[in-house]
């Protein structure tokens, strides 16, 4: 592992175990359902509360990852985890029953590559046999949070994203698998000098832009060299707006670029808004859909950039513009 | 019960909604800011006798609408100050409004003590 | 430099509002709640003979418990989408916004979520009323002297 221009690391052993992906009931009626590995059929996922939900999420996805690697929670050497609520709590609730050394990672919703990059490096430089890296959201825990209780009859407008509810996982090994993480770009904080919290998805265009920007320019790279190229969760019109960005830097994204937010929902049958966001969204995407195109062969090297907005209520009253910060992994299949 | 009663109200309701969506949408409000907007427009309305009349033709239109909350206080406010002089102005605000506002947070109470939040 | 870029292309993809939809659909569900409460009022002066002060109250109540039961129900944010406007003006919205809050905050406890998040949002409104009231009233109190 060494790293590579401003922002990036090539990475020489790491590769990707298994993974998981968990997700609710909107989910599963969008066009990926069948790239997840389970699912509930309510947001309350069994359990008394929302908070609770998700910590049922996290662990499935956890639980799913182990099975799915062959392996028991002690074989883990670390992990590293975050979610959007205060305090990283599902994370740091979700692990009271696995004794794995726990990193809590705050990244908002590019909480799923943060996570896989610090896993990276300390697996790369010698840490360990097995790491793992996992995020999660949750409709109703991040708009209690973030905005207002969800029986609140306020009308939401267009531009809104909608927070995915689910939670993905990976186990990184340096043992050769046919998935592999090679490259990764760390993003730096991005201010969008936007105040409007209900546009999130166009706030965090210039993080985006900016990873891509780097990454590109670190690594010498063309665009057209991978298959597929994802953002997080722009959605609709911080998608739009990254192209108009890019443009202006002379970066023509083309028909490999999508956004993880576009993908993971029927943007026209259903009621989501702008299209997905937090920190599942990517995770789910990535963990379910890339993973497994690639294992069958049909993705070879995929650019996943998740996007998150740093920001909080407070400093939204407070008029503050919103920062945003965006982490890009390279994953490519083993041949 | 007048058909033009019935008519008048729906207008005279549908147009201050109209209003503050208008005002929502182009000036990016947030619904907080808005309903305080008009509390405190139904208030100063007071002060121009405008929202009596309002009242008077748009009748259950003009006081369904949180901006007759605003009025109620005020009105209420008035009542008492002209019994018992100034400090009629702090113990009689609440008067016309109590029911509304005790019932509210009776049935919040009760209705958050038997339902489940579906998200 | 590139933050002027930034802001040059935010500012021009700024997404835009479909002002007279909304409109439209903030008026015609603010008529009919208007409606409503012109029935209750009528069925309450004239069928039930109660004088106007105590019908124009008990209107009041009945609007506020019918939002407060769709709120429990979870059929109050699907009207509050469609009508904007529309649901947050009438005083159903103030009753929907202090359910919603209470009810949220139910995996808090009664103490801790229920009796203290129940004015998080309508407590903007009480305070703003109070206050403006107060200056209304102290006005007109001076100007009638």
């Amino acid at each position: 592992m060494r790293k590579v221009g401003k922002q990036s690391i090539v990475f020489d052993n790491v590769y990707l175990k298994s993974s998981s992906a968990v997700v609710g009931p909107l989910e599963m009626q969008g066009p990926l359902a069948k790239y997840f590995d389970a699912h509930y059929d309510n947001l309350y996922c069994k359990k008394q509360n929302w908070e609770q939900a998700e910590m049922q999420l996290f662990t499935d996805a956890l639980d799913i990852a182990l099975v799915k690697g062959n392996l028991t929670p002690d074989e883990i050497d670390l992990i590293f985890a975050g979610d959007l609520n205060n305090q990283i709590t599902v994370a740091n609730y979700s692990l009271r029953d696995y004794s794995i050394p726990y990193v809590g990672v705050y990244g908002a919703c590019s909480t799923s590559t943060l996570s896989l990059i610090n896993g990276a490096c300390l697996l790369d430089g010698g840490f360990g046999r097995y790491i793992m890296c996992a995020t999660s959201s949750h409709n109703a825990t991040s708009e209690r949070q973030f905005r207002y209780p969800t029986e609140y009859g306020g009308q939401k407008p267009d531009s809104i994203t909608f927070t995915v509810t689910g939670a993905g996982a990976g186990i990184l090994t340096r043992q050769i698998t046919d998935v592999r993480l090679t490259k990764a770009t760390v993003g730096t904080v991005v201010d969008s000098g936007t105040t409007d919290s209900l546009d999130m998805g166009r706030s965090m265009a210039p993080a985006a832009l900016q990873t891509l920007k780097a990454h590109l320019e670190d690594f010498q790279e063309d665009l057209n060299s991978f298959d597929l190229i994802l953002t997080g969760d722009l959605s609709t019109y911080g998608a739009k707006t990254l192209k108009e960005l890019a443009r202006e830097f002379k970066i023509e994204l083309g028909n490999n670029y999508h956004d993880c937010g576009m993908l993971v929902y029927d943007l026209d049958n259903q009621p989501v808004f702008a299209g997905g966001s937090g920190c599942a969204c990517a995770a789910v995407v990535m963990y379910g859909y890339v993973v497994k195109q690639m294992l069958a062969g049909r993705l070879n090297k995929v650019l996943i950039i998740a996007t998150g907005a740093l920001l909080n209520p407070i400093m939204v009253a407070q008029k503050e513009t919103i920062p945003g910060i965006a982490h890009a992994v390279v994953l490519e299949r083993v041949k | 019960m007048n058909w033009v009663d019935y008519l008048m109200a729906f207008l005279v309701g549908g147009l201050i909604c109209l209003i503050a969506q208008i005002l929502l949408d182009c000036f990016r409000l947030l619904p907080v800011h808005l309903v305080v907007l008009f509390v405190i427009v139904g208030s100063f309305l007071e002060i121009l006798k405008i929202y009596d009349w309002l009242i008077k033709i748009g009748r259950a239109g003009a006081l369904v609408p949180i901006s007759s909350f605003g009025h109620s206080l005020t009105h209420a406010a008035l009542l008492e100050s002209e019994k018992i002089g100034y400090l009629g102005i702090l113990t009689g605000v609440f008067d016309l409004t109590a029911g509304g506002i005790a019932s509210a947070i009776l049935f919040a109470f009760i209705i958050a003590l038997v339902f489940k939040p579906k998200g | 430099m590139e933050k002027q870029i930034y802001q040059k292309v935010l500012n021009n993809t700024k997404v835009k509002r479909p002002v007279v939809k909304n409109s439209l659909q903030a008026f015609l569900v603010g008529g009919i709640i208007a409606l409503l409460g012109q029935a209750l009022l009528d069925f309450y002066q004239l069928v039930v003979n109660l004088e106007e002060k105590v019908a124009t109250s008990l209107m009041s109540i009945t609007l506020v418990f019918l939002a407060s039961l769709l709120t429990g129900l979870g059929i109050y944010d699907r009207i509050g989408q469609f009508a904007g406007a529309g649901s947050i003006i009438p005083i159903t919205g103030f009753s929907n916004s202090m359910t919603s809050a209470a009810l949220e905050s139910k995996s808090e406890g009664i103490v801790l979520g229920i009796m203290t998040n129940m004015f998080k949002l309508a407590g903007a409104v009480i305070v703003a009323g109070i206050v403006s009231a107060f200056f209304s009233a102290t006005l007109i109190y001076l100007f009638s002297r």
